[in-house]
């Protein structure tokens, strides 16, 4: 029996998310010896318009540090590093001289540069970055909203111009503030968080001046682009600096980047898929940076220090666990989320029922936005426990979906699944997961992958670990589930479920 | 006729007059009715406001049925639910002591393991999430025969086979390793459903205290026992486990 967490040295690990800033302190064998959680206020000013007060953020950073270092009975001599995981794409500017922002940080999911995003598209479309950067112009990513605050902040792009302003996602904001703030914080960003404002090369790893010109974006007013796994700095002054002062902060990467350090997926063809309210699904594509013909994303996966830049195809599900909520709280078919599971679990099959949940149309690998929700097969027969079926399948062909686009993409089939989040409690979700993929499933023994990934960049930047090699060491298999069904059942149901998918489309008229 | 007891049949009587409409009553009112001095009404209203059975409305005072009335015709938890909440708990568990962890519930005349996490070393394993154990012999199935009413009369009715000739199958020698685990906490099975493996069980209480499932590790018995006891830090962690559980179901510290 291995001792209890006992023994130090630490890591200690921010994950600054969407809903919530946390910390996790981890011990070498990647354990979890305490954590601290802080909600923040989610700002709804207008439809589709989501905000974060950036103070309030850096505020919760420092007391849920704070609080998980109290918790675990530890002093900074404990302490060998700090990394940063985030929300990714969420955008904020600051003034260098007071610290202070300039506005409400702008969430990953406000919708209020759609028509910025069709403007910059001109004549070519959505698709006229996405060969240097990897990324169609959408909504979600940092440039185009960078540009919205300049273009309807009174006053900005003249302070920007004069070199006052600084621009960020969360981890540098987080880093500058750690590392000093006015008193000569350190203004960066790591490549994953720059691969994801659509401003960098992903060839060059550097700014590409032509988009930032294009998309109206100063280039003063950009952090620096360093590897997701090295020292940026100090931590000093402030609240904090008593506590922890001089501990590196040593990594940075963006969530679901995280999730892929943390899952260890260090080989080109690994990949993990994180269920929650929607579910996101990353591919290591070793040092090849591989254009999407269907639908997916081109990422940086992480960069260790001066080693080679590991990139990354990505797909994400808008709806899954958020469908299994829709169940409870709309049709009030079951009064917990776990008792799908149950309810599902009354019946042997679907019943000929599929679901296909395009709430806001389909995403990748299709790209409708004309699509919405249908339930397609109804008979007599078909019960809510065979809806609930159809609600756990249409999960696991989703990501089936997912999983064929990346295969196509790169060349590689899928081996094993690695799997982490809520929705991993539910073991016949899992067991059709192995099914409808015909590949393993496996999920870790640390739920918190995203956490543990930035604590694994962090303590490689400092020698804490000794390579990938003692992180994989690390790495424990909770459950594995093996592939089930005959090839025959596969087939006919994956036929079944694309004639599902192929009703959902069309349905707005006024829309492409 | 054996004598009723007076508290319980005035609690009752308050229950009836609080549900005879869509209405909330003040405490004077509650006395008055029932002919009851107020301390006396006051004291059984605070107790069954402390159960659930009975909220006040903080505005007016006044009493109304509590929520816990509804809960009590839909006893059961889920086991999924007790699965989602058990995660975190159970891969801990599995990670200081080494071995793997079974999340069991009382399922006909046996326990059925509801969630499963592995040794975390790399060997091949597989996942047993839907098996069946018996109730007799197994660490799982002696906590759930000492705590759960329902457990322990199908544990005493069934024939209880001798897998090992260390199962304990007589009644009273069964009775006694029953008494045995209410009062240390946990039970342990030392080779006596399978040669060569051991177990460690303890209960999990949900928030009204009812023993809803039990939460163990197995293994090889020279790695869970030391001079033929179970080894008290593993004992430990399991019970630790077990009381998060708990915990996160809602049940109050123990």
């Amino acid at each position: 029996m291995t001792d209890a967490h006992t023994a130090g040295p630490f890591i200690a690990a921010i994950d600054q998310g969407t809903t919530s800033s946390r910390c996790i302190v981890f011990d070498k064998d990647g354990r979890i010896v305490s954590v601290d959680q802080k909600e923040h206020e989610q700002i709804f000013p207008k439809p589709g318009w989501v905000e974060h007060d950036a103070n309030e953020i850096w505020t919760n950073v420092q007391e849920v540090v704070a609080s998980a270092i109290a918790k675990a009975n530890i002093t900074r001599d404990d302490i060998k590093a700090i990394g940063i995981t985030n929300q990714r794409e969420t955008t904020v500017l600051w003034d260098k001289n007071t610290g202070e922002p300039v506005h409400n940080a702008i969430v990953w999911q406000d919708t209020r540069t759609d028509a910025l995003c069709r403007e910059l598209g001109r004549n070519v479309g959505q698709d006229r970055f996405r060969r240097e950067t990897g990324l169609p112009l959408a909504s979600y990513f940092a440039g185009p909203k960078a540009r919205w605050l300049l273009d309807n902040v009174e006053g900005l792009r003249e302070r920007a111009e004069a070199g006052d302003i600084l621009f960020g996602t969360m981890d540098s904001w987080v880093i500058w503030n750690l590392t000093g703030g006015v008193n000569g914080g350190q203004h960066v960003t790591d490549v994953t968080n720059a691969s994801r404002t659509m401003l960098m090369n992903l060839h060059t790893m550097e700014w590409d001046k032509k988009i930032c010109e294009s998309i109206g974006v100063p280039e003063q007013m950009l952090p620096e682009i360093r590897s997701s796994a090295e020292v940026y700095g100090e931590i000093t002054g402030g609240s904090l600096g008593d506590l922890l002062g001089g501990t590196p902060v040593a990594s940075a990467l963006g969530d679901q980047q995280a999730a892929l350090f943390g899952q260890t997926c260090f080989s080109e063809g690994e990949t993990k898929s994180t269920y929650g309210t929607g579910t996101f699904m990353v591919m290591n594509t070793g040092e090849k940076i591989i254009n999407s013909y269907a639908g997916l994303l081109t990422t940086v996966g992480y960069k260790i220090g001066d080693k080679p830049t590991v990139y990354a195809l990505e797909g994400s599900i808008a709806v899954t666990g958020s469908l299994v909520q829709w169940m409870r709280d709309q049709m009030g078919l079951i009064s917990t989320a776990a008792e799908i599971e149950t309810l599902a679990l009354s019946v042997e099959d679907n019943g000929g029922a599929y679901f296909v949940p395009a709430f806001s149309g389909l995403f990748a690998p299709h790209w409708r936005s004309d699509a919405r929700g249908v339930i397609a097969g109804l008979t007599r027969y078909v019960t809510k426990a065979h809806l609930a079926r159809a609600v756990l399948e249409a999960t696991a062909w989703q990501t089936r979906e997912i999983a064929d686009a990346m295969t196509k993409d790169s060349g590689v089939e899928l081996t094993t699944l690695k799997v982490d989040g809520g929705m991993t409690a539910n073991n016949l979700l899992m067991q059709q997961l192995a099914d409808v993929l015909d590949a393993p499933v496996v999920r870790p023994m640390v739920a918190e992958t995203t956490c543990l990934g930035a604590a694994y960049a962090a303590g490689l930047a400092v020698g804490f670990w000794s390579g990938t090699d003692e992180l994989r060491a690390n790495w424990r298999r909770a459950a594995e589930w093996t592939p089930r069904m005959d090839a025959e059942t596969r087939d006919r149901e994956y036929k079944n479920w694309l004639k599902a998918v192929e009703r959902s489309m069309g349905w707005l008229e006024d829309e492409s | 006729m054996a004598r009723n007891i007076q508290s319980l049949e005035r609690a009752a009587a308050m229950l009836r007059l609080l549900a005879g409409g869509e209405r909330r009553l003040g405490l004077s009112d509650i006395a008055s009715s029932l002919g009851l001095a107020k301390g006396t009404a006051h004291g059984i209203l605070r107790t069954l406001q402390h159960e659930g059975f009975v909220e006040q409305d903080e505005a007016s005072g006044r009493y109304q049925l509590g929520a816990e009335l509804l809960r009590l015709g839909t006893t059961y938890l889920d086991v999924h639910e007790l699965r989602a909440r058990a995660l975190v708990w159970t891969d801990d568990l599995a990670r200081s002591s080494g071995e793997s962890v079974y999340l069991g519930v009382l399922h006909q005349q046996g326990v059925l393991i509801v969630h499963h996490v592995f040794r975390p070393d790399d060997s091949r394993q597989v996942l047993e999430i839907g098996a069946m154990q018996p109730l007799h012999s197994t660490a799982l199935g002696k906590v759930l025969a000492a705590y759960d009413p329902v457990a322990h009369s199908e544990a005493l009715d069934s024939s209880r086979k001798a897998f090992t000739d260390r199962t304990v199958c007589a009644p009273e020698e069964f009775e006694h390793l029953l008494d045995l685990t209410r009062a240390r906490g946990y039970a342990a099975d030392l080779e006596e459903t399978w040669e060569g493996v051991a177990s460690i069980a303890a209960p999990i209480h949900d928030r009204r205290r009812m023993p809803v499932g039990a939460v163990g590790i197995a293994g090889a018995v020279e790695r869970l026992c030391r001079d033929g006891e179970p080894r008290p830090e593993l004992v430990a962690a399991v019970r630790d486990c077990a009381r998060a559980v708990s915990r996160d179901l809602g049940a109050a510290r123990f």
